[in-house]
């Protein structure tokens, strides 16, 4: 049995790294596919908004882990074998991108229609609506629920675990597994989700402040 | 030829019909009032004019452009033909200068320092030059509203159409709007406007029209239809005060 030392902190700390990585991954992709499916959702083409309507129904209706069981165990059943990083990276991509989906949905549909209006009034096309008028109010309007879908994206990625991908929570497990020193392995685990998420909860907190303040009457 | 033709138009919302065959015909230059109650269709009438609102049955022809609702055509017809409402729209996030220069740049393909300049030009026209880099949240509405007319005037419009511009505005700033909206009537802009402002149809507007369930119900000179109204409808309008 080894002692909890810094060895093994520096070990939590590496993993913390991981999960940060897996974080960014799964926000960038997921952002951008969300970021499709917002706009798809809103179409004037009923077909784009019935298959974006869909995919995030059926994404958001099943826990990520089962997509996550999916990709990794599922596709390796018909022959596609995904390593552990790449099936976590997947899977919570496309959590993220339902999720974004509808919070930026929601953010461009709470731009007044008075503003597509004067915009298109002025003879813009609608994608000059879209890049000039709405999406920068509703960028701004987004920013506050997209930075706490973020917090809760950090601590989902712990999921991705069950696959066998060292991440911080797994690390954690290992770490104790080797140390039986519970309390203070995962009060250290615990503390560093903290140390991750408590900025991103106040930066939240503060946008929504500072969004409040600026708001057109 | 008419800047503006109105020739017949039905338009209902499902079953319930709120324009019954109007039709109209404006001159270059014309001033045309639209009065009338609440529900009277005016306001529909003038939407549909710049197809912001589609019509079931009709022809409408403006400034050259005949209207449809192929996106394109809208978009021609648009750079012609200038809208004001009665709540400003200005672009929150963009500065009196951006909200004028963003138009003329994107749709017209205007170069930067030509926009600036036509930027400043309009500003001065109504009277607030010092405003170019202030953002419309920090203006009275009367200030918001003349930027919007500002907005529109950049676009070098043939035709400017105003939804009851100075219905939300407080009284004592109704009067800088209609400042403004009577000296470019005087530089000779085609304007057809849908106000509850009765003075302001009689003084400026060369006619006016009177709506009443979605009819063209009374037209004329100005002056003549307030004096002398025809119909108990407008009769019972211009008494009551107008609102």
């Amino acid at each position: 049995m080894t002692t909890f030392g810094w060895p093994e902190i520096l070990f939590l700390l590496r993993a913390a790294g991981w999960t940060l990585l897996l974080t960014a991954i799964a926000f960038l992709i997921g952002g951008a596919i969300g970021g499709v499916f917002a706009i798809m959702r809103l179409s004037r083409i009923k077909i784009l908004r019935r298959i974006a309507a869909t995919y995030i129904l059926v994404i958001q209706s099943i826990p990520v882990l089962m997509v996550l069981f999916m990709s990794y165990y599922g596709l390796s059943v018909i022959g596609f074998e995904l390593p552990p990083f790449l099936a976590a990276s997947a899977s919570l991509a496309i959590y993220v991108s339902a999720y974004l989906a509808e919070i930026w949905r929601g953010s461009i549909e709470s731009v007044p229609f008075q503003q597509w209006e004067a915009s298109s009034s002025l003879a813009h096309s609608r994608a000059q609506t879209y890049r000039y008028v709405i999406l920068p109010q509703a960028i701004r309007i987004s920013l506050p629920p997209t930075v706490g879908f973020l917090v809760q994206l950090v601590k989902n990625t712990s999921i991705v675990s069950v696959v066998g991908f060292v991440e911080l929570a797994r690390a954690g497990q290992l770490v104790n597994n080797a140390t039986f020193d519970s309390f203070r392995v995962f009060g250290l685990v615990a503390l560093i989700y903290f140390a991750i998420c408590f900025p991103l909860s106040r930066l939240s907190r503060h946008l929504e402040k500072v969004m409040n303040a600026s708001r057109p009457h | 030829m008419p800047a503006v033709l109105i020739d017949d138009v039905h338009k209902s919302y499902g079953k319930l019909e709120v324009l019954k065959g109007v039709s109209l015909s404006v001159e270059t230059g014309q001033v045309i009032a639209l009065i009338g109650r609440s529900g009277s269709g005016k306001s529909t009438l003038l939407r549909c004019i710049n197809g912001l609102e589609a019509f079931q049955s009709g022809r409408i022809e403006v400034a050259g452009h005949v209207l449809d609702q192929d996106p394109k055509h809208l978009r021609e017809l648009r750079k012609d033909v200038g809208i004001v409402f009665q709540s400003y729209n200005l672009f929150p996030h963009l500065t009196v200068g951006q909200n004028i220069m963003l138009s003329p740049r994107i749709t017209k393909n205007v170069p930067q320092a030509e926009a600036l300049a036509l930027a400043k030009e309009v500003l001065a026209q109504v009277g607030l030059s010092d405003k170019f880099d202030a953002y419309p949240d920090n203006l009275s509405g009367g200030q918001q509203q003349r930027v919007a007319i500002a907005r529109s005037l950049a676009m070098k419009p043939k035709v400017m159409l105003f939804d009851e511009v100075t219905s939300a505005l407080d009284p004592e700033l109704t009067g800088e709007v209609l400042l403004v909206m009577e000296k470019l009537a005087q530089g000779g802009m085609t304007m057809i406007l849908v106000t509850h402002e009765m003075n302001f149809a009689r003084n400026v507007a060369s006619t006016t029209v009177f709506m009443h369930q979605g009819k063209i119900w009374e037209q004329g000179p100005s002056k003549e239809l307030f004096a002398n109204p025809q119909t108990p409808e407008l009769r019972g309008f211009v008494t009551a005060g107008a609102h």
